[in-house]
């Protein structure tokens, strides 16, 4: 996909156009939201936000993997992995939004 | 739907309601409102952003992008029947590397 990056400066900006909330407490809420959502997915949560989508925690056993560039085996230790599962409406809006520009391809 | 076979953890997941209920709680100068307000905000310019074709990342937890699946000539797995299936767009979520750490960080499993 062509088009830019929006980072966390750019999310603090929509806050601060839509709600005129000072920078710095704009930049320091999206911060506060983040941290909020990683802090309860770490304590084995998972976060389910309407309309957007939801995050869990899935636990991967151990398994061998293989180093690529050497081809000798190393073995994966468990661990914790976050999935995400977008909401259908999160996937009708990106769906909408995207099919005109692709239309043809 | 079983959400166990997906996640785990509790049962019932936090929800948004209560995801602005604990901000608002651990910071009282801000209106419990005004979070609700923020936080609908920050994910709604999100999709936007995935709806112009942008993709989003916020380092230390994560990067929003979209997948392009061409259209492609599927097929009826009863008939065998050729059946024409659109081109869609997936959002995709990888997880950014504080984040990876800090699930893993405790170092005990569920």
């Amino acid at each position: 996909m062509t088009g830019k990056t929006l980072t966390r400066a750019d999310l603090a900006e929509a806050v601060v156009r839509k709600i005129g909330l000072p920078r710095n407490e704009s930049q320091e809420l999206v911060e506060l939201i983040l941290n909020e959502i990683s802090g309860t997915l770490s304590r084995g949560e998972q976060v389910k936000l309407s309309s957007f989508g939801s995050f869990g925690i899935r636990q991967k056993g151990e398994r061998v993997g293989r180093n690529p560039k050497t081809g000798e085996e190393v073995p994966i230790t468990p661990r914790r992995v976050l999935v995400f599962r977008a909401s259908n409406i999160m996937k009708e809006r990106i769906n909408t939004g995207l099919a005109k520009r692709h239309s043809g391809s | 739907m079983n959400y166990n076979k997906y996640f785990l953890g509790r049962l019932r997941p936090v929800i948004k309601s209560e995801l602005i209920q604990r901000i608002a709680a651990g910071n009282p100068h801000l209106y419990h409102r005004d979070v609700e307000r923020i936080v609908n905000v920050v994910f709604d310019e999100i999709v936007d952003a995935l709806a112009r074709g942008d993709r989003v990342e916020l380092r230390g937890f994560g990067a929003f992008t979209v997948k392009h699946r061409p259209a492609r000539e599927g097929r009826n797995p009863r008939t065998g029947e050729p059946v024409p299936v659109d081109q869609k767009f997936v959002p995709f979520f990888k997880t950014g590397k504080d984040l990876r750490d800090r699930l893993n960080k405790a170092g005990k499993s569920l």
